[in-house]
């Protein structure tokens, strides 16, 4: 117990430190993790061997992060990208691949062993290069987008690979092999290990419909019938039950469970639970990636290192520029071009986790000797180093010279910029299908599963989560939203939410309701733009039914209503200034001797004038020769 | 027989000297659909599809107002711009009104004598209520000559009593088809005194 506490509190400290470092020093947080890694590992030597077993559990991070990923993608995107998810992506494996093979060949390599290790490079690393781009807001520029096509292919691309290696194993590494105990990486349980392939591939298209069809059709019930509940945690666990249960699936029958997981999340993408689901999932991802990069810093083993400092140095470098090129061609053929060309063959020249995974799994079927593993895995993790300070290369120098290009995707940015309302009760229901009706598209929280459903049967699509959560308003895209509008009826949260959607972005538009008028006091010192008392305006319609009722012409029963607003709203900036946070205001005098003033005062101007035939309500029309003497 | 349409348009009723009066009596009457603007649209949202087809139900339209600016009461200019679309009231179309009778109602603060070169309000009447009637005319409408009542602010309460009980005749002469066109033809304004003129039958 104490030996786990010590190697959790070591782990946790160094990112701790590191991480924010990095950050302050613009290098990213994968960097820190990294070198957070390399701190505790090779240098300090206070990890060790548990490295390996920490980062089967840390690889996790990876599916959730691909889960993350489909959420963001609905079903029509990933169709659209179908061309360059495998134009793009199946080129870059086949011509790395056969380009690396060549280069381990004139090295000296057997070919089957150069296959090999053309296939573990041709992989990049999923987990680095999504975490940069997303941290760098980069994820949905042209670039980014061709990144995301690839690194999606090459997850998919890994099965086969799994299936052609054990094919070049050399008989004398095999024998050598067989007597060493099985390493962690091997699948130690499996549906389809010894059936026949037709009915390998019947069982995994059917567990891949499996997750399409639960995810479409199973999801909902049962995210309703936990939500129901209103137990934060249970819904916690049952988003971390469907990961994990989806990866299950998926490696009890021989697939990639990142890729199951992936598809799962594109099933959701169009949920109403979206929002929910993102923001329980994202603080496990966070913090199991950032456990696998510790692990790649901290697995480097230094001794084989220093042994080779010069060969892991060059063969990395040269690894780097081969990618890089493969991709700069690729760029021309599917003409990507300008700052996004740049982000596309730096983001992926590096080599990926699955290559550990690759290796451990080569090693193990007998087809590469575990001295050149052990070198090769060094490259791998340095390559993976150097990815961070290419992200900053290509922000510091390459990005500026292409500064024309950027501003314009912003600009694009800003005009599909949303508009977040937070509660769809009565009073959000109404401002939403107003701003739908005329045309603008928007993003509807609410805390209720129930509502979130019944608006669901109407068609209305709405979320379901706390939109006083920071976490939940972000995943619903505060960061570029253009407007929030805040609906629900509980001031204390409405308060929250706008104190922190103020302090997140002191330039969006914020439209508050407001329960009284101390809540618009309150709202207006949290910087809401416009604050809405939530009853006011019906109760004055309801105060003009009256007086209507009450045989007043309606004209007149009009004047006298909008009279009464316009007093009232002078009123309120009057006594906003006598009111005092810290003093009840039936206890605050000068208060309630400027109310009773304004009472009267109102008091006079509609119905005293109205006798008179002088005062506000006439001032709308007066026959000539009344006014002057009356 | 004829299904007359009154549009009244005042934005303060309590202070109407003679508006009210005619406004009352007109409402009373068999066969004339009465609307009082104001009281239909306090908020000046006029609903142009049922305006239009309440004129489209009606032969002859009588706008009954207070004249304010040398003009309408805002609401009846609002209605005007609105319901006299293009495609219905005039232009490519726009025929529904063509040849239903157009008959103004409408009272003037200054006496007659000030509505002339050199009085004090240096036009005739006529004249300054000519943007109405070329409304009509656009519209293909049969213009009725004005009715109207001067200097009604200084009027007695017997000049106002006689010039509404005129207006309640000459609505119901226009609903029953008892205009003589030769007479109205031959007049620029109608009053309580010139309407038994505007009323005797063709020779």
């Amino acid at each position: 117990m104490t030996g786990l506490l010590l190697q959790v509190f070591i782990y946790l400290l160094a990112a701790v430190i590191a991480v924010p470092l990095a950050k302050r020093f613009g290098l990213g947080s994968v960097l820190g993790y990294l070198i957070a890694g390399l701190v505790i590992g090779p240098v300090l030597g206070l990890v060790g061997d548990e490295t390996e077993a920490i980062q089967h559990v840390a690889e996790f991070g990876v599916v959730m992060m691909l889960f993350l990923v489909g959420l963001e993608l609905e079903p029509r995107a990933l169709w659209d990208m179908r061309h360059k998810l495998i134009g793009l992506g199946g080129l870059q494996v086949c011509i790395t691949t056969l380009a690396i093979a060549a280069l381990a060949l004139m090295l000296g390599q057997p070919w089957t062993v150069s296959l090999a290790i053309g296939l573990v490079f041709s992989l990049s690393s999923t987990a680095i290069v999504l975490q940069s781009l997303n941290e760098r807001g980069l994820m949905k520029s042209d670039g980014g987008q061709a990144s995301f096509s690839v690194l999606l292919f090459q997850d998919i691309a890994v099965i086969p690979m799994l299936a052609l290696i054990p094919l070049l194993a050399i008989p004398e590494l095999l024998d050598a092999q067989h007597s060493v105990a099985d390493d962690g990486h091997a699948q130690s349980l499996s549906f389809v290990a010894d059936l026949p392939g037709w009915q390998v591939a019947g069982i995994t298209l059917l567990s891949i419909a499996a997750v399409i069809l639960g995810g479409h059709y199973l999801s909902r019930p049962l995210f309703q019938f936990v939500a129901a509940a209103r137990l934060r945690e249970v819904f916690t666990a049952s988003a971390l039950l469907l990961v994990i249960g989806i990866s299950l699936l998926m490696s009890l029958v021989g697939l990639s469970p990142a890729l199951g997981t992936f598809l799962a999340g594109v099933v959701l993408a169009n949920s109403e639970f979206r929002f929910e689901l993102e923001s329980v999932v994202e603080p496990f991802k966070g913090l199991l990636l950032g456990l696998f990069f510790i692990t790649v810093g901290a697995g480097i083993q230094f001794d084989v290192l220093t042994d080779n400092f010069g060969t892991v140095l060059l063969l990395g470098l040269g690894l780097i520029a081969l990618k890089a090129g493969v991709l700069l061609l690729l760029c021309r053929v599917f003409s990507i071009a300008g700052a996004d060309k740049w982000l596309f063959a730096l983001a992926l020249a590096q080599a990926g986790e699955f290559g550990f995974v690759l290796l451990a799994f080569t090693v193990q079927n007998g087809v590469i000797p575990p001295h050149v593993s052990e070198l090769l895995l060094l490259v791998v993790a340095f390559s993976m180093m150097m990815t961070p300070l290419l992200f900053i290369a290509y922000e510091r120098w390459l990005l500026p010279r292409f500064d024309a290009v950027q501003t314009a995707e912003n600009e694009e940015i800003s005009e599909s910029a949303e508009i977040i309302i937070a509660g769809t009760g009565r009073y959000g229901q109404i401002i939403n299908r107003m701003l739908l009706s005329s045309g603008y598209p928007t993003v509807v929280l609410d805390i209720s599963a129930e509502t979130v459903g019944r608006m669901a049967k109407f068609g209305v699509k709405s979320f379901y989560g706390d939109a006083a959560r920071p976490d939940l308003l972000q995943a619903a895209g505060l960061e570029n939203a253009h407007m929030l509008i805040i609906a629900i009826d509980d001031p204390e949260r409405t308060l929250e939410i706008t104190e922190y959607a103020r302090a997140q972005r002191p330039d969006l538009h914020i439209v508050a309701r407001a329960s009284d008028r101390l809540a618009v006091y309150r709202l207006f010192q949290a910087g809401a733009n416009d604050i809405i008392r939530e009853t006011f305006d019906s109760s004055v319609r309801a105060g003009r039914s009256a007086l209507e009722a009450l045989g007043i012409h309606p004209f007149e029963a009009e004047k006298m209503a909008s009279t009464f607003v316009a007093r009232d709203m002078k009123a309120m900036r009057q006594l906003a200034e006598v009111y005092d946070p810290d003093i009840k205001t039936e206890e605050n005098q000068a208060y309630i001797d400027l109310a009773k003033t304004i009472q009267e005062d109102t008091q006079q101007a509609i119905s005293k004038s109205r006798l008179a035939n002088k005062g506000a309500i006439d001032r709308a029309w007066r026959p000539p020769g009344s006014s002057a003497e009356s | 027989m004829h299904k007359v349409l009154v549009l009244y348009a005042h934005p303060a009723q309590r202070h109407s000297n003679v508006n009210a009066a005619m406004a009352q009596r007109a409402s009373q009457l068999e066969d004339v659909s009465f609307v009082d603007l104001y009281a239909e649209y306090p908020r000046f949202k006029i609903d142009t599809d049922r305006e239009q087809q309440r004129l489209r139900d009606h032969d002859a339209l009588v706008l009954q107002f207070p004249l304010m600016w040398y003009s309408t009461p805002s609401l009846l200019k609002e209605w005007i711009d609105l319901v006299l679309e293009y495609g219905f009231a005039y232009g490519d179309g726009g025929t529904a009104l063509a040849g239903k009778t157009l008959l103004l109602a409408c009272s003037a603060g200054s006496a007659q004598s000030a509505y002339c070169s050199e009085g004090f309000q240096q036009h005739s009447l006529p004249t300054l209520l000519s943007p109405l009637l070329q409304t009509g005319n656009l519209c293909g409408m049969q213009n009725l000559p004005p009715y109207v009542l001067f200097d009604a602010l200084g009027a007695s309460e017997a000049e106002l009593d006689r010039h509404s009980a005129g207006y309640c005749q000459l609505l119901r002469a226009l609903r029953d088809g008892q205009i003589n066109p030769d007479s109205a033809s031959g007049l620029e304004l109608i009053s309580a005194d010139s309407l038994p003129q505007l009323l005797e039958p063709t020779p």
